[in-house]
């Protein structure tokens, strides 16, 4: 009796697991949202520096098209702008080619193509990008060079590297995508008497829409945050993008070639911070943007 | 079974860690130099720094790159024992010169180069002068072909371009802007295959592959470059804090020697710090070396 009660009012070794099971899984989520936080206001802090410690006006940061660290002139919107540029073009090329394949792959080619191509997919998807930046120095831009004249460096090659970077991501999201539209959709169109076609294009797409549309939008986040592919065929000079064939710099590659030779603590490591959190703030945008995009789709 | 096995295992990686503690314990004391900075100088470093392990085998040297404002900044942070750069500490926003000792361990010739194609084998300083601001932006203009002047330049704050600069332009002249390339390597590779381009590299990377052009009729040797006839060089720095340790003071030293300036640094296509008739000071002035 006293041995039946003492086991029904102490805790168990299965509700001990349960304990200590939740501390751990609470002492992770702490570590990791204490490092984002700890990210977070680290890279703001030293973002704002340039305006709170040097106090060089936001807006002329963020409006001026000099940039000359030697002066101490710090105008970020040609590298704003050649980013968004070089993101928005490799997003809009990749997105066509991106959904095609996958349409091919999911529901017009037998399923044995999907078995091989997945893989394979996925297999460029974790080539590192030190890789295709390499491909871009050693082909693209020689080929662009030969081609269309000048230096071969440039918007047009930054944007040809950054969509053999993104359309694997991009292809392997949409095939997900579209697989993951119930099988019985398509019965019921074909049902209808609907053309392989007709599915497709009213009824596969259309319920794959928020699905695309992720994948467009993670596509283009990694573009926007490459760093080292770009900066190797891009041509690093700080202008507004004028022209395809110009060179221009994007925020991070203009973050990977100064760090090096500025100081901590001085206006132009600042100025470099003060990049970095813009960058910050976009790929937050970005996450938000997926999110927002993510949510819509549920119907 | 599976908690022995945990257990084991732990054990085990107990014993190799207090082992490995103990057998350290015993062995001579190791003496570190973390060198840092410079990538242009990092090539050399690693092959003095080769030579010297083989002489003296208690001390590890670690060579690492990350350009010349890292270097600068970590030795005067005290987060490594030398910090290399191609530029002088004052040259350098934020560095506080006075708390540094500078020690020169090469001089490295700087060299402007074109095109093959292009058939310009000199230019005078002036128009060298003219196409870095953009004024002259046709080849035409220096007696080329009918070509756009193509500049590629190198990254800001690079101690080469940092270097060139203070010689060829004057204070308050700001270079075109232009393509910027962070490394000698690529910087090379886009002049052999662009025609109507131009840059500038260090002695060290200039090959048959591109065409080197002469300054005022002076061509770009070592012999010029002592007299300062040639005008386009920079020192190789390797900057400790005041009192270096001693191994450190030894091995900067052992770089700055006659035999290892004789030998790997002028392999290396830079010149010997003893070879040189001159002396530059942060500001750029030349004057005879005492």
């Amino acid at each position: 009796m006293e041995d039946l009660r003492q086991r029904l009012t102490q805790p168990s070794v299965e509700s001990k697991q349960e304990t200590s099971g939740k501390v751990i899984s609470y002492l992770a989520i702490t570590l990791i949202g204490g490092l984002v936080t700890t990210i977070l206001i680290f890279l703001t802090w030293k973002g704002i520096a340039l305006f709170t410690g040097n106090h060089y006006s936001l807006w002329e940061f963020l409006s001026g098209i000099k940039w000359q660290p030697s002066d101490h002139v710090f105008g970020a919107l040609p590298m704003i702008a050649t980013s968004f540029s070089v993101t928005l073009l490799s997003g809009i090329i990749a997105l066509p080619l991106a959904l095609i394949v996958a349409i091919a792959i999911t529901e017009i080619l037998p399923s044995t193509a999907y078995k091989f191509l997945q893989p394979t997919i996925e297999l460029l998807v974790g080539i590192p990008s030190v890789v295709y930046g390499y491909v871009g120095l050693t082909v693209i831009v020689p080929f662009l060079r030969r081609f269309f004249g000048g230096t071969g460096f440039g918007i047009l090659a930054a944007t040809c590297v950054l969509f053999l970077m993104i359309l694997p991501t991009m292809t392997s999201m949409t095939i997900d995508s579209f697989r993951a539209v119930p099988k019985q959709y398509r019965n019921a169109s074909a049902g209808l008497g609907a053309t392989r076609w007709q599915t497709i294009s009213r009824v596969i797409i259309p319920s794959a829409k928020s699905g695309i549309l992720t994948a467009m939008v993670f596509g283009m986040a990694r573009a926007f945050g490459e760093a080292l592919a770009v900066q190797m065929v891009i041509g690093n000079t700080t202008v507004m993008p004028t022209g395809l064939m110009h060179s221009a710099a994007t925020l991070t590659s203009v973050l990977t070639t100064g760090i090096g030779n500025t100081v901590m603590g001085t206006i132009s490591n600042n100025a470099l911070w003060s990049l970095a959190l813009i960058l910050l703030v976009m790929s937050l945008a970005f996450n938000l943007l997926m999110r927002l995009v993510s949510r819509k789709g549920v119907k | 079974m599976k908690k022995t096995i945990i257990g084991v295992v732990i054990v085990a990686i107990v014993c190799w860690l207090g082992g490995s503690w103990v057998l350290a314990k015993q062995q001579p004391s190791q003496e570190k130099i973390t060198i840092v900075g410079s990538t242009a100088l990092q090539p050399l470093a690693e092959a003095v720094a080769n030579d010297y392990r083989t002489k003296h085998p208690q001390t590890s040297i670690i060579v690492q790159g990350g350009g010349s404002g890292t270097g600068l900044s970590q030795v005067q942070a005290g987060a490594v024992n030398i910090g290399s750069a191609d530029i002088f500490a004052d040259q350098q926003d934020g560095i506080n010169a006075n708390k540094l000792d500078d020690n020169i361990v090469a001089v490295s010739g700087i060299v402007p180069i074109v095109n093959e194609e292009l058939g310009i084998k000199n230019l005078t300083m002036k128009q060298l002068q003219q196409i870095f601001i953009g004024q002259i932006t046709n080849w035409q203009e220096v007696g080329g072909p009918d070509l756009p002047i193509t500049v590629i330049n190198r990254a800001h704050g690079s101690g080469t371009r940092v270097a060139f600069e203070q010689t060829v332009l004057k204070p308050g002249m700001q270079a075109v802007n232009a393509q910027e390339q962070d490394s000698n390597g690529t910087v090379k590779e886009i002049i052999r295959n662009t025609p109507g381009a131009i840059s500038y590299i260090a002695f060290a990377y200039l090959n048959d592959q591109v065409q080197s052009v002469n300054l005022d009729g002076v061509a770009p040797t070592a012999d010029n470059v002592t007299t300062n006839k040639w005008p386009l060089w920079s020192y190789e720095h390797m900057y400790t804090q005041k009192q270096p340790s001693q191994s450190t003071a030894s091995f900067i030293k052992y770089m700055q020697s006659e035999k290892v300036q004789k030998t790997l640094v002028t392999e290396a296509h830079y010149i010997s710090i003893h070879d040189m008739k001159v002396e530059k000071t942060p500001t750029g002035k030349v004057t005879e070396r005492k």
